[in-house]
């Protein structure tokens, strides 16, 4: 592959093709083209028309509680600063996290899901349809479809209503019809297939609202677009409290929605540093991971072109962590791109990491953080000493961990 | 053969007869390598016309349980692209007139390389491709390096494609239009055979060439019913449960496994056989 060269601009993606460079597009069947056609049109108007600014602005005020605080963890940058004397280095970078956990439904997910979901009532879409890995998508759309009195079916594996029984329950509490999907790996991908049937089958009442930056255009731009309010508040926040620019963030990535959301404004600020955090499952080398960009190629699934856990003949193969929310194996093709062209630089931390941090966040800062965020930790960890104490660093926190507690607890019993 | 198709000169001699032509979808692999061989090679015999040759994928997002699992029952027994044209290769060498057009998804595709795919396609025999995630749209991608090697591309035309986007869909189409008799997956059931047969027609204000309908053509009363108006039947879901019905408790091949396909293929052409021709 030849590399690419360095843009004017990092956030003028993707083209009228729905490219980010060569990845994105639209690989659906031919019975959704015209789907997602209407649906860019709808998109495209909706964002020109104040009225649904408005709509959304004040969901996000008075339903969601945004804007989420930007919050100094003094505690831990006070840690990470003695773990960096106790090496001998006077660093230790000033650490904030971004409290996407105090969002109505515990997650960042909100954000996007009220966004499509007034767009589905401009279509004058009555049923809704989604996917779900850990849960917390299904629940949002759920608490979006209960709020406008909309159908809600929730497409989710039939492994993950097993180990995610807590956000099954609430889906259905708020009425919400839970199918467990039990084709193929019984896992999120198999929840997306099902879904992508599912609209294929109901096209004409039916809204597909996808849960994070991937799938044909326009989704990953779409929900790139609902989820910015997360970087676009950071910045605002940091002008306050420091009255400078952060100098880097840090993000979990599974679909990659969150990090897309926190990272998308500073694009084009050079001086910020830029960190995704993929999930490396048992570790990268056992080939048990969920890192599509760290152990993955070039593929096309799902309606767009992106970086996929494949094997030799382009089989999808299982993604593997201990968070249902990173779970996947594939990631938004807006990463792809900013991976190939050197924008964001990506990591990976794997399963016992991320419960080290997880524990570790508890315990100093009294946030029990959602395990797929706790990827984002485990990495701050390694950075935060390395950095200089006027360093300043953002986490987003994209969710709060009390579904994940049955399944530590668990975990750490057996130890 | 005077410089037409395989595709051409098959659909021209099923006109001649006055009938459609019978369009049969197997998994390649399902069960297992040799017994989908055998099963090819009985194809025409039995009566296929055309075989669609199912390329397996983990995630087939189109297809309905059927063709789920004889793609999981094909990549268990270790089925790759490669051994797919390695099969249609030795089909080809025995059999040199009923064309051979492979249906899956691009990801496979993708990963071989579209060159160089292309090219072995071509050399093992194989007459055009239905790429059930490429829109024109992406014609780009294998669309027009398809046509560019002398391969067929054959597009799905949907309900939902409406007369604006038709001619759009038919542009790059080439071999014949493969009509999806519903909203929705493989393996389901007509409800209206009334608006089949309209919506065929309306293609065929647009193209000349041959259109062919599938998704939820199951028995030889079906197959006749849609018979009667469009120039080729597509029969898959109810030939790989043929399959899936004749296995073992362990899911192996048995005697039966061929014969179960070959005999629901005679009926389903007798059925395309007995079904008078509207006036076209």
């Amino acid at each position: 592959m030849n590399a690419p060269h360095t843009p004017n601009t990092y956030r003028s993606g993707p083209d009228e093709n729905g490219r980010f460079g060569m990845y994105g597009g639209r690989f659906v069947a031919e019975t959704l083209m015209p789907l997602i056609l209407e649906l860019e049109q709808a998109y495209e108007a909706a964002k020109a028309d104040p009225a649904y600014h408005a709509e959304t602005a004040y969901g996000l005020k008075h339903y969601v509680g945004r804007p989420s605080p930007l919050y100094y963890a003094e505690r831990l940058t006070e840690y990470f600063r003695d773990k960096a004397a106790a090496s001998g280095l006077s660093g230790g970078a000033k650490i904030y996290l971004k409290r996407e956990e105090l969002n109505h439904t515990g997650s960042h997910k909100v954000n996007n899901v009220l966004g499509q979901i007034l767009l589905a009532r401009r279509m004058g879409k009555k049923r809704i349809i989604a996917e779900t890995g850990a849960g917390q998508h299904g629940v949002a759309t759920a608490t979006l479809c209960a709020r406008y009195g909309l159908e809600c079916i929730v497409y989710m594996g039939a492994v993950d209503v097993a180990r995610q029984a807590p956000n099954v329950f609430r889906m259905q509490m708020l009425g919400a019809t839970v199918v467990p999907v039990e084709s193929g790996t019984k896992t999120l991908k198999d929840a997306m297939n099902e879904a992508l049937r599912d609209w294929v089958t109901n096209v004409a009442d039916t809204f597909y609202c996808i849960g994070t930056v991937a799938g044909p255009h326009p989704y990953p731009a779409m929900v790139r677009d609902f989820q910015s309010i997360i970087g676009k508040e950071t910045r605002e926040q940091m002008q306050e409290l420091e009255g400078r620019l952060p100098d880097s963030l840090i993000a979990c990535i599974g679909g990659g929605s969150n990090a897309m959301g926190l990272f998308h404004p500073f694009l084009d600020d050079p001086s910020v540093e830029i960190y995704g955090v993929e999930a490396a499952g048992h570790g990268i080398p056992t080939g048990l991971h969920a890192a599509s960009l760290t152990g993955g190629a070039p593929g096309v699934l799902h309606g767009n072109r992106t970086y996929l856990l494949m094997d030799a003949d382009g089989q999808i193969k299982d993604a593997h962590s201990i968070s249902a929310g990173l779970d996947y194996p594939g990631i938004g093709p807006e990463h792809s791109w900013l991976h190939d062209v050197g924008r964001v630089s990506y990591l990976s931390a794997t399963d016992e990491e991320a419960l080290e941090a997880f524990q570790l966040i508890s315990k100093l800062e009294g946030i029990i953080p959602a395990l797929e965020s706790a990827h984002a930790l485990a990495r701050v960890a390694e950075l935060a000493p390395k950095k200089p104490q006027d360093h300043l660093m953002v986490v987003n926190l994209s969710g709060r961990g009390d579904k994940d507690i049955p399944q530590v607890a668990e975990i750490l019993a057996a130890r | 053969m005077t410089g037409m198709t395989r595709i051409q000169t098959r659909f021209a001699a099923c006109a001649a007869e006055g009938r459609a032509a019978l369009v049969t979808f197997v998994t390649a692999g399902d069960p297992d390598f040799e017994t989908a061989s055998a099963i090819l090679h009985a194809l025409p015999e039995a009566g296929a016309d055309i075989i669609e040759l199912g390329v397996p994928f983990t995630d087939p997002m189109a297809d309905g349980i059927p063709v789920q699992l004889a793609g999981q029952r094909a990549l268990k027994a270790g089925q790759t692209l490669k051994k797919t044209l390695a099969m249609v290769e030795a089909f080809r060498a025995a059999e040199h007139d009923t064309p051979i057009v492979l249906m899956g998804y691009y990801n496979p595709i993708y990963v071989y390389g579209v060159e160089r795919f292309l090219s072995d396609a071509k050399a093992a025999g194989v007459d055009g491709l239905i790429v059930v995630d490429l829109p024109p749209e992406e014609d780009a991608e294998l669309c027009l390096p398809a046509l560019a090697a002398g391969v067929n591309f054959i597009r799905l035309a949907t309900p939902t494609t409406d007369d604006k986007r038709l001619p759009k869909v038919l542009q790059n189409t080439s071999g014949f239009v493969y009509y999806v008799s519903m909203t929705g997956v493989t393996g389901g059931s007509i409800a209206n055979y009334d608006a089949v047969g309209e919506a065929v027609a309306r293609i065929k204000r647009h193209t000349d060439l041959p259109v062919a309908v599938g998704f939820g053509v199951k028995t030889a009363a079906d197959a006749a019913a849609i018979a009667k108006g469009a120039d080729g039947v597509v029969v898959g879901s109810s030939l790989v449960e043929r399959v899936r019905l004749s296995l073992d408790a362990q899911g192996k091949a048995t005697e039966k496994t061929v014969s179960a396909v070959t005999s629901l293929v005679a009926e389903l052409a007798a059925g395309v056989r007995s079904a008078a021709r509207a006036a076209a």
